[in-house]
């Protein structure tokens, strides 16, 4: 436009005197400017002193933990059943074992459902009503509170069997990890290239094999990042299995009997009166934190490491 | 060896849009056929008809008569079989990533459950070669990852895994579009010996390419095939204005 | 275009053997059939079309993925089952009775209910300026080699499990409020009538705080990846006009993302709506209705908690489950609101797993 010759200049020369230049130095403009400059550093500052705010309990539990639990920790943590009331010693092995128990189960029924589940998304129900309505559906079914979970499955399963149960506290967190795996799925599923199923289907590879073989094999790094993610969320969790695992003081190795849980003991103990069920629930708090610390700081190298290193 | 390919009143359509409009066209066995024409006229769409890859999309459909051979591939066989006798190499070389290149090589084979070991070696060995690829990849057959080579490398490798699975009809939507001119000439040198054994349908913008690799050549436009003959023909005397134009650059 | 430029006059390149083969040549081509089929094509050609397989593999993910319709309507329909004797008996007298009494069989759940509005607003007014703080200080202040760091500490502060928090406030937390931070709020804002009566450190301040901590996380990072889906040109845009840094983020981000933000806000009261265990521990348990943030009270989730497994007799069990119900159906309204709302930010790219 600017090359245009014959066009007017319209604006008005800097030095002309009807228009002065823009005077930056009044005094209502300093302070003006001084307010914002101001407001500018408060609010940094106040963003900084969130942050730390934030950070603070989190090293504050943190540091405690170690503390209260690390002295607390020793063999007979790891080997030893509870010991009896105002006796000295003893630990949470049956605890620890019943949550390797209930996770298993809930493993084995939530992932394969859940990573399904994601397929169906990503793979066949694209922009389709019945897709869009299962994804916002497992969304919800993410924020529904996990106490809810477990009367629902007390309602089903407990009362049917008038016993807690092993079984019962897996189908629970099962539940809870359907959602988590299945929107996983589904994201890591959409990051593969759509070339290399067109590459899969064109050599006369049918779909379901293409699906196996190749998209989620492409995918697999990204949804077994997702299937920790959701085991070491549900690893933690208490209230679905207060009323379906229920707790055991004993070693329990049935499925249909009640059976430990590592965060079942660590509440039963943390409200107890006794200063030495009060240390070993600081104790059990440390190995379930560590336990599930270890695997969301492998979910991130896995991630950082990028899914699809040199596809395209 | 190759099969020749005949077209009936082939339409397609994506969603709404009719992008092929009564397509007759015979493909003559082992020769190789270039489609030419500007971009969105249908050539592409074309080719993913001959293997049934345009119904992998949900919104598209297709009508008409394809015959390979003497099967009708609309009528005589399921879209996986079809492919199987029809290899593809597409624009993007599409390795798969998770794969070596020896498993990329015979992944038609050993997805579709083939096991022999000794035929999977031999194939491999006579894909990469026809291939032209063997002599650069033969010593990290199995360590290196298929997308761990160059992309000329790369497309030569998908060439190969088109080849390893003995197709009948060897369809190339635009290969060396996304390659340098150095592996550009290795893929058409490549389509030029390849042709005696398989027939060869070729969709490329670039006109020397078409020229170059291909016997015969079809313009396409707004979805409608203008004119098809003798490559030599299409370029020195085309019959329609069109062509005519397209060629010599003035078109539009 | 040089690969146009080729005129009718250009010689086409020698090795071009030129077969004349019109378009109308003879439709049956005589095909020179090998002899013998190589192995690999009877092989290929011997194997089915894989369509039973493909149908069924179709089939068995889309049942898969309806199990999650199924979970939603199995929970609701057997809480419902299970709670339809409170149901009938109380109808809706049972959300505005303020009298919880299992010996005489009066149940009324509005204790319950201010309980858990109660602590769930105080959590949100504490933790959302903090998380907008941190978001903040995250997507556009921090410098680039403590950003990794940080997302990820306030990422750990997600995966700490509830009842951990619940043993960390019970030992740590509760005797903070009890002797430090109750008397001081007690002198200084006493006078609004929020901080009085007795102090035990167990109550509604206590557990709003767990809560705060507890949600912050999920906040945060939504609004992190709310923030980050608004355009540079965006801030570019609002920064040329001479705007301070902050102006840029009001003006250029914040007002953008605003309805994702709520969103996210949304979802961090779902989850504190059904918090259960460190609110159990930290509460006090007693389903009254006071004023004051220092007395103890109860919310839905931890009434469930506390008094499911010594719940005696049909109806008090049904009542039970019936506030289960209730904090379902809350939950997933409060839910789908959030998620549509995020939605409405990110649409394109998928919505984050929290």
């Amino acid at each position: 436009m600017s090359a245009q010759p014959n066009l007017p200049d319209l604006t008005p020369p800097v030095s002309s005197p009807a228009r002065p230049p823009m005077n930056f130095g009044t005094r209502a403009m300093r302070v003006h400017f001084g307010y914002r400059k101001a407001t500018n550093l408060l609010v940094g500052g106040l963003a900084i002193l969130a942050t730390v705010i934030v950070i603070a309990p989190l090293v504050a539990i943190l540091i405690y933990l170690i503390y209260k639990g690390a002295s607390s920790l020793n063999v007979a943590f790891f080997t030893r059943p509870p010991a009896p009331v105002g006796e000295q010693g003893g630990g949470m092995a049956n605890s620890i074992f019943g949550s390797g128990v209930i996770l298993t189960l809930a493993s084995l029924m939530g992932i394969p459902v859940g990573i399904a589940a994601g397929v169906y998304l990503a793979e066949y129900g694209r922009g389709k009503l019945l897709g869009n309505a299962i994804r916002f559906t497992a969304d919800v079914l993410n924020g529904v509170p996990s106490i809810v979970m477990g009367i629902a499955v007390y309602s089903l399963i407990v009362m049917q069997q008038k016993h807690f149960s092993a079984f019962a506290g897996g189908v629970a967190l099962a539940i809870m990890m359907v959602p988590t795996v299945t929107r996983t799925t589904e994201e890591m599923l959409a990051t593969v290239p759509h070339s290399i199923r067109e590459a899969a289907l064109g050599l006369g590879v049918p779909k379901w094999r293409t699906t196996i073989s190749v998209a989620l094999k492409t995918a697999s790094p990204g949804i077994i990042t997702g299937c920790m993610l959701a085991f070491a969320r549900v690893a933690g969790e208490t209230a679905p299995l207060l009323f379906t695992a229920f707790g055991n003081q004993f070693w329990s190795f049935k499925l249909n009997e009640p059976i430990g849980a590592l965060p079942l003991q660590i509440y039963v103990y943390a409200i107890s009166p006794y200063d030495e069920w009060h240390r070993l629930a600081w104790a059990g708090s440390l190995v379930l934190i560590v336990l599930i610390m270890v695997s969301v700081t492998l979910v991130r190298i896995f991630a950082s490491r990028g899914v699809l290193k040199g596809g395209s | 060896m190759g099969v020749g390919i005949l077209v009936e009143h082939l339409n397609a359509w994506y969603g709404t849009t009719h992008t092929l409009q009564d397509i007759n066209l015979h493909i003559p066995a082992n020769h190789a056929t270039a489609l030419i024409g500007p971009s969105g006229c249908g050539k592409s769409t074309f080719v993913r008809c001959l293997n049934r890859m345009h119904e992998t999309n949900p919104i598209a459909r297709a009508t008409g008569t394809v015959k390979m051979g003497d099967i009708d591939i609309y009528n005589d066989a399921s879209p996986v079989e079809i492919r199987r006798r029809v290899g593809m190499v597409f624009q993007r070389p599409n390795p798969f990533p998770t794969m070596s290149i020896y498993d990329n090589v015979v992944s038609g084979l050993k997805l579709n459950g083939f096991r022999n070991r000794k035929i999977l070696d031999e194939t491999v060995e006579r894909s990469l070669k026809s291939a032209a690829l063997w002599e650069e990849v033969k010593d990290d057959l199995k360590k290196k990852s298929g997308a761990s080579l160059s992309g000329g490398q790369q497309q030569r490798m998908c060439i190969a895994r088109a080849i390893a699975v003995d197709p009948e009809v060897l369809l190339m939507d635009e290969p060396a579009s996304a390659l340098d001119p150095v592996s550009t000439s290795k893929i058409e040198d490549l389509i030029f010996q390849l042709k005696s054994q398989y027939t060869i349908v070729i969709v490329t913008h670039n006109m020397q390419q078409a020229a170059r690799v291909a016997e015969n050549t079809g313009f396409f436009l707004n979805g409608k095939m203008v004119e098809f003959d003798s490559t030599h023909k299409i370029f020195t005397n085309p019959s329609d204005k069109r062509t005519e134009d397209y060629i010599t650059g003035r078109f539009g | 275009m040089a690969d146009r430029a080729i005129h009718p006059s250009t010689p086409v390149p020698q090795r071009t053997t030129v077969t004349a083969l019109a378009p109308d040549a003879p439709a049956a081509v005589s095909l020179p059939v090998p002899a013998a089929p190589s192995a690999i094509r009877s092989y290929l050609s011997q194997r089915g079309s894989g369509a039973l397989a493909d149908r069924s593999f179709g089939a068995i993910m889309l049942l898969c993925a309806c199990s999650i319709f199924a979970i939603v309507i199995f929970i609701a329909s057997i809480l419902v089952l299970r709670s339809r004797l409170s149901l009938t008996q109380f109808g809706l007298k049972f959300f505005t009775g303020q009298n919880w009494d299992p010996v005489s069989g009066d149940f009324g759940a509005l204790p319950f209910i201010f309980g858990t509005l109660a602590t769930s607003l105080v959590a949100l007014c504490l933790a959302v300026p903090l998380a907008l703080g941190v978001a903040i200080f995250i997507t556009e202040l921090c410098p680039k080699v403590l950003r990794a760091p940080i997302s990820f500490l306030t990422e750990l502060l997600a995966a700490i499990p509830s009842v951990v928090y619940g043993l960390w406030a019970v030992f740590v937390l509760v005797p903070i409020v009890r002797d430090q931070l109750g008397p001081w709020l007690a002198k200084y804002l006493g006078w609004t009538g929020f901080f009085g009566g007795t102090n035990f450190g167990v109550g509604l301040l206590t557990a709003s705080i767990i809560l705060a901590i507890m949600i912050l996380p999920i906040i945060s990072s939504l609004t992190r990846d709310m923030m980050t889906a608004v355009p540079t040109s965006q801030r570019e845009a609002v920064l040329a006009l001479g705007a301070t840094r902050w102006e840029m983020i009001r003006i250029g981000v914040l007002r953008n993302a605003r309805i994702g933000i709520v969103g996210a806000v949304i979802l961090g009261l779902g989850r504190a709506l059904g918090e259960t265990m460190a609110v159990a521990m930290t509460i006090g348990n007693h389903p009254v209705i006071s004023k004051s943030l220092f007395a103890p009270g109860y919310t839905l989730a931890s009434a469930i908690a506390n008094e499911f497994s010594e719940a005696t007799g049909d109806l008090y069990l049904s009542a039970l489950i019936e506030i289960g119900l209730a904090l379902f159906l809350v939950t997933i309204v409060v839910n789908a609101i959030a998620r549509v709302l995020v939605w409405a930010v990110t649409r394109g790219a998928p919505a984050r797993v929290a």
